[in-house]
């Protein structure tokens, strides 16, 4: 009787915690379908009917799809360059002895422990003199170095757990030191790459300092930005609001859904940060 | 076989592009914005070196001392309650999942759900929450009768500061769930059964074994959130401003130094003086990423 009880406290406190975490995503989804009205005089109530006219409103009102496609090329080019240029360089770092590799690894590390907002006022200057300030590229630059750290460390301890007479018999049978990075270590690293991407995805995506401080053109922000916009100057339509960080948020949430466990394990792996 | 020696430099290609972004677009801005703090300002050029003279103006100039006292406090305050609200509520919860129970997965799942989101949309959307009048807390607060407990929770000097930090509880604490269960996981089963042979039981058990066992977790969860607690902005930003209203009674280290970069606070030294503020963060953030890697690695070693 007492072990029963036990559960029961158990599971009721379980589905308690679940209840907050869920409720106000769930709130915000619900709130996406009601008129500005419903949601004001019946914040807990249900909509009446289910129709897209929010949605549509907002993706009009503040060019929502500029900035939808903004994110989507902010986060495809960061992303692949960040593991491009990381693999490369823990590539370089495990396969070879130069004698400068182990300070090298060091100073690369040496990012994991630096927060790069707090050097934004010189950065900001740099991206001004190189003419990148108010652009995406500027903004994958940024993104790009503030995340190599993090993808050289997680791609140098991979390459540690792959087996070195794979490269050595791979170079016997007569390929270069670039194929054998292209051809025998890159299909190898899947799980690896699988785990960098989901984690610097997320942080892209969802990143909303950098678009802040260095993009001035709303034509040129993220979805991030974009809420910046939509809630200074609709803070009036809550239904509208809504709808916007429903918009925002969907794409990740989908994402999530069809590879929890991935991204999971590769934030628990960023943990190390 | 050997190489021609020109493909020999080649490989050194391998290193070179991730080497140019990090060193051009993060090395070089950090060790810019540490001497930055050295030199005296005239807005937006560095005029002379002054040593630690914006240093000093930050600790005993008015009103510099008192902003930046303010927002130290409640960067503290922040730290020291989400301690409680977030970790221990996590720990907790941990505990419960790694306990005999159905639907672990499922769980972990749906408490890690609010960290998909941007913090921008968690801001904006508490934001909604707790407005005074329309929003969802205070509309089920009157509808089950404590009409009393109604109030305006960010536009009060007195609950703004704490109904943030319980935001960003809310949006953390899933993750913490994740990191406690990797701990108590590396646990082995024989530890337990040996300690049920001596007979210990429940809270002897969870004192004496379980959270000893942990403790790497707990750990790097602590200065995680010290971390955190130090950094955080975005949250406040979104739904205070950038002063940390009302009456600057949510405002943090890192709101003061985007004020100082950004806005008209500190007028023609502000870039000296947020520099020094930069460094002071950094100097903090960064030697309590150094204790938690330390501890990371020494867990790694452990099990």
């Amino acid at each position: 009787m007492a072990h029963r009880l036990q559960q029961l406290t158990k599971y009721v406190l379980l589905l308690l915690f679940s209840f907050i975490s869920l409720y106000p995503i769930f709130l915000m989804f619900l709130s996406s379908f009601k008129t500005s009205q419903e949601i004001t005089r019946s914040p807990l109530g249900m909509p009446h009917s289910i129709s897209l006219d929010n949605f549509i409103e907002v993706w009009h009102k503040v060019q929502f799809s500029d900035y939808l496609l903004n994110s989507v090329l902010v986060s495809v080019f960061s992303l692949l360059i960040i593991l491009l240029v990381s693999s490369m360089a823990a590539f370089y770092l495990s396969r070879y002895n130069f004698r400068w590799n182990g300070a090298l690894l060091f100073f690369f590390m040496l990012g994991l422990m630096l927060p790069m907002k707090l050097a934004i006022s010189p950065l900001y200057m740099q991206l001004l003199k190189l003419g990148l300030l108010d652009s995406l590229a500027g903004l994958v630059v940024v993104y790009v170095a503030g995340h190599i750290s993090f993808a050289v460390f997680l791609f140098y301890g991979f390459f540690g757990t792959l087996p070195r007479d794979l490269d050595q018999s791979a170079r016997i049978d007569g390929c270069n030191d670039f194929q054998v990075y292209y051809r025998i270590i890159l299909p190898l690293m899947r799980p690896a790459i699988a785990t960098v991407a989901i984690t610097d995805l997320i942080k892209v995506w969802n990143d909303f300092f950098y678009p802040l401080v260095l993009i001035k053109s709303t034509g040129k922000g993220t979805i991030m930005y974009g809420m910046l916009r939509l809630f200074g100057e609709y803070d009036t339509e809550w239904n509208l609001l809504f709808s916007g960080l429903t918009l925002a948020s969907l794409p990740m949430i989908i994402a999530f859904l069809f590879a929890s466990r991935q991204f999971i394990e590769g934030l628990t792996a960023g943990a190390v940060k | 076989m050997r190489k021609p020696k020109h493909m020999k430099h080649l490989v050194h290609l391998f290193l070179l592009p991730a080497l140019v972004f990090y060193v051009g677009f993060m090395m070089v801005p950090i060790v810019s914005a540490l001497m930055n703090s050295f030199f005296s300002w005239k807005g937006l050029l560095r005029d002379q070196f002054i040593g630690l003279e914006n240093f000093i103006r930050l600790f005993t100039e008015s009103p510099h001392k008192e902003t930046f006292n303010r927002a130290l406090g409640h960067n503290v305050i922040f730290f020291l309650v989400l301690v409680p609200a977030k970790l221990m509520v996590a720990y907790l919860l941990a505990l419960l999942i790694n306990s005999r129970i159905k639907g672990k997965e499922w769980f972990k799942t749906i408490f890690f759900m609010p960290k998909l989101l941007s913090v921008i949309v968690v801001g904006y959307l508490f934001s909604l929450i707790l407005n005074p009048s329309y929003g969802v807390l205070n509309t089920a607060l009157r509808a089950i009768g404590l009409e009393e407990w109604a109030r305006p929770w960010l536009g009060h000097p007195d609950t703004a500061l704490y109904t943030i930090i319980l935001v960003d509880s809310w949006y953390e604490f899933g993750f913490a769930v994740l990191i406690f269960l990797v701990g108590l996981q590396s646990i082995s089963r024989e530890v337990y059964e040996a300690a049920k042979i001596d007979r210990a039981t429940g809270l002897t058990l969870l004192l004496r074994i379980t959270v000893p066992l942990s403790m790497p977790s707990i750990m790097i969860m602590t200065i995680l959130t010290f971390i955190s607690s130090f950094e955080s902005f975005e949250l406040i930003y979104a739904m205070q401003g950038t002063s940390g209203g009302p009456y600057y009674s949510t405002d943090v280290l890192a709101l003061y130094f985007y004020r100082l970069m950004f806005s008209t606070a500190g007028g023609g030294e502000a870039i000296g003086l947020g520099s020094a503020l930069a460094v002071i963060l950094l100097v903090m953030i960064a030697t309590a990423t150094a204790v938690s890697m330390y501890f990371f690695r020494r867990k790694a070693v452990d099990y």
